[in-house]
């Protein structure tokens, strides 16, 4: 399904800080944020938007565990069901020996698991093209964007308002 | 920004970069047309790789019998290199993941580049355990897969498979770490970039475009990764030691050996660490972001895990006298007067007394002796391996068995050969990738910035001003 295009009103800011009371102000405002777009991650940005926790570890954890079970009740299946050898005189079920193996593969499963999740969350994978608003927000930009399909001329100019009453260096509007 | 700084810290970027100048400066050496240095360096790299291909094909035509490995000498060069190797991987995880942890600043301006290190030394590592045993085309044996011989599964119960888990786990968690880490800094590397250039990198970017929430799960993850790294890294190091720990053999069979081998792997990597960014930032003139404070804390890292080798090294001979147990005596008399004497004084002299230099502020920002230093624990690391295994195998319990080991030019060539494996990929990721990691050395500009915090500091009063009315 081909995603309708939007019209985005974005403005570009040169610091952080500048940013993150501008964000503030929007909120206070209750102008309705699209999205925010930073060079690198800016401390404080999430509790700024009211973003909830992202539930990775929680994921990680769940892949992790998945890890655990499988590495040792596949060894012990192997050891005391499927073809039982003694080692040096010890017992079939030596659990002791099955830790360092169980060990690693909670940790490959929880790793692998946390990852595959992430770029599937954040929707990205090898080749995906996202369109993106201004090639200086991965240099030394940070934008705002509003999302502006619908809006009508005096919402576009309170926006327009905000932008310069907060120190946006640039503002722009770009069809995505 | 709104972190405590102590005044006293040295800034960690120098020059008043803004975050503009910090892209340039990092991504534009990935743009320009390969230096002389870097071509030179190329070619002797791919020329090593060149005698890594002949001398492992000549050893898999010919056998392992190309080799000087006799009775009692099982493992000789090819586990020695394989140590050493896998050891060096150890600094870049510890600096990407431990330090993380710690919130330690100046790991950003060396992680990247020591995680590729890691990477790429796990590679070289990996070589060794399969060509050491003969039958390349047999390697996928090591792992547990259904097969038609019962299915027979392979000996979970055995440290070499443990290795098998570790190895692999290692390099596949440090590899997913590190090219995370790497997502957006090839997205500022598109966004810089035109043509099949942008297509091509927009490809590796993921189409990465740094929204809010991103970064927010980017953070969790790099958050939990490190979590995991940090005890996978020193399970694998103390794994590699059970290799010899768990044996049955006089001078390996000591419960000293995962905390000695961790700090060994810990103090090797932060050597190869500096071999590498002393050249790094030389040659691509990052001498800004990779500055006297960063070398003066991995010298500081020497130090101390040098140290701890030391007391690793005295301790084994002093537990030996100890036990009363003539064998283990005997294990260590050899090691240290034996006919592989000259190997111990090189591990002695270059892993234990030459570190002590950095007990001097003036030595631990010197580049020249640092650069030194560092061969200097590459070799002596290499030594220490060299001594546990030939010496220990060149005396067993027969004394009829009793031989001496000198490698062939075919392990010499094989050992050789992945130098050269590991610069050439070393140096083809600086050409490819940013060497410094863009976005996390932005995200410390503030708070390590010469113009914001050290002597030279200029926008101190403002940023004080603008913390005053953000509250």
């Amino acid at each position: 399904m081909a995603k309708a295009n939007k019209e985005v009103l974005y403005g570009l800011y040169d610091d952080e800080e500048v940013l993150l009371e501008a964000v503030h102000k929007a909120q206070e405002e209750h102008l309705e944020i699209m999205d925010v777009f930073t060079p690198f991650p800016v401390h404080g940005l999430d509790h700024a938007l009211h973003l909830s926790e992202s539930r990775l570890h929680i994921a990680g954890f769940i892949f992790g565990a998945i890890g655990t079970l499988t590495a040792f009740l596949f060894m012990t299946w192997v050891f005391t069901r499927d073809w039982p050898i003694i080692f040096g005189g010890k017992p079939y079920f030596s659990a002791p020996a099955f830790i360092p193996i169980t060990f690693e593969l909670t940790v490959l499963f929880s790793a692998i698991g946390m990852v595959v999740s992430f770029y599937t969350v954040c929707g990205m994978s090898p080749g995906t093209v996202n369109p993106t608003l201004d090639d200086r927000i991965t240099d030394n930009k940070f934008c705002i964007a509003f999302d502006t399909t619908n809006a009508d001329a005096t919402i576009s100019d309170q926006l327009r308002a905000f932008f310069s009453s907060t120190g946006a260096s640039e503002v722009n509007v770009k069809t995505i | 920004m709104s972190a405590v700084v102590s005044p006293i810290r040295d800034p960690l970027i120098e020059g008043g970069k803004t975050y503009g100048q910090i892209t340039e400066d990092i991504c534009s050496p990935t743009e320009r047309v390969p230096s002389l240095a870097w071509t030179v360096a190329f070619i002797i790299a791919v020329l090593g790789l060149g005698l890594y291909v002949f001398t492992v094909v000549w050893t898999i035509f010919y056998g392992i019998g190309s080799w000087n490995l006799n009775r009692t000498i099982g493992w000789g060069w090819d586990i020695t290199n394989f140590v050493w190797w896998i050891g060096i991987g150890h600094a870049g995880t510890l600096i990407s993941a431990i330090l993380l942890l710690f919130r330690q600043k100046w790991r950003t301006g060396v992680n990247r580049a020591a995680e590729a290190m890691t990477i790429f030394a796990v590679v070289c590592a990996g070589q060794f355990p399969l060509i050491h045993m003969g039958r390349l085309w047999l390697g996928f044996f090591i792992f547990p897969y259904p097969n038609t011989r019962g299915p027979l599964w392979v000996n979970f119960n055995s440290p070499l498979l443990w290795d098998v888990f570790a190895i692999s786990t290692y390099f596949t968690v440090s590899l997913l770490f590190w090219y995370t880490g790497l997502v957006p800094d090839f997205a500022t590397l598109r966004d810089r970039s035109k043509g099949i250039r942008r297509k091509l990198y927009n490809t590796v970017s993921f189409g990465w475009t740094g929204a809010a929430k991103h970064w927010q799960r980017f953070e969790s993850l790099s958050l939990v990764l490190a979590g995991l790294s940090t005890p996978l890294v020193l399970s694998v190091h103390t794994i590699v030691s059970f290799d010899f720990a768990t044996s049955v053999i006089p001078g390996w069979h000591t419960t000293i050996f995962p905390p000695y081998f961790v700090a060994g792997a810990i103090f090797s990597g932060f050597a190869m660490v500096l071999t590498l960014m002393l050249i790094t930032r030389k040659v691509l003139k990052l001498e800004q972001y990779i500055t006297l404070a960063h070398i003066e804390s991995m010298n500081k890292v020497i130090l101390v895990t040098g140290t701890i080798v030391g007391v690793a090294y005295l301790t084994e001979l002093f537990i030996a006298w100890y036990s009363g147990y003539l064998y283990e005596q005997y294990a260590f008399y050899n090691r240290v007067l034996g006919p592989y004497w000259w190997s111990y004084v090189g591990m002695m002299a270059c892993n234990v007394l030459s570190p002590q230099i950095f007990w001097v502020k003036k030595f631990r920002r010197s580049i020249t002796i640092t650069f030194v230093m560092s061969i200097f624990v590459n070799i002596g690391m290499w030594f220490e391996r060299f001594v546990i295994i030939a010496t220990t195998l060149a005396r067993d319990y027969i004394p009829s068995s009793w031989s001496y080991y000198t490698p062939t030019w075919v392990e010499i060539g094989i050992f050789i050969g992945t130098l050269g494996l590991f610069f050439t990929l070393y140096l083809i990721f600086t050409r490819v990738a940013p060497v410094v990691a863009v976005a996390e050395v932005k995200s410390i500009l503030k708070t390590a910035g010469d113009q914001y915090v050290g002597p030279n500091a200029k926008h101190q009063h403002e940023t004080e001003t603008a913390k005053t009315a953000s509250h």
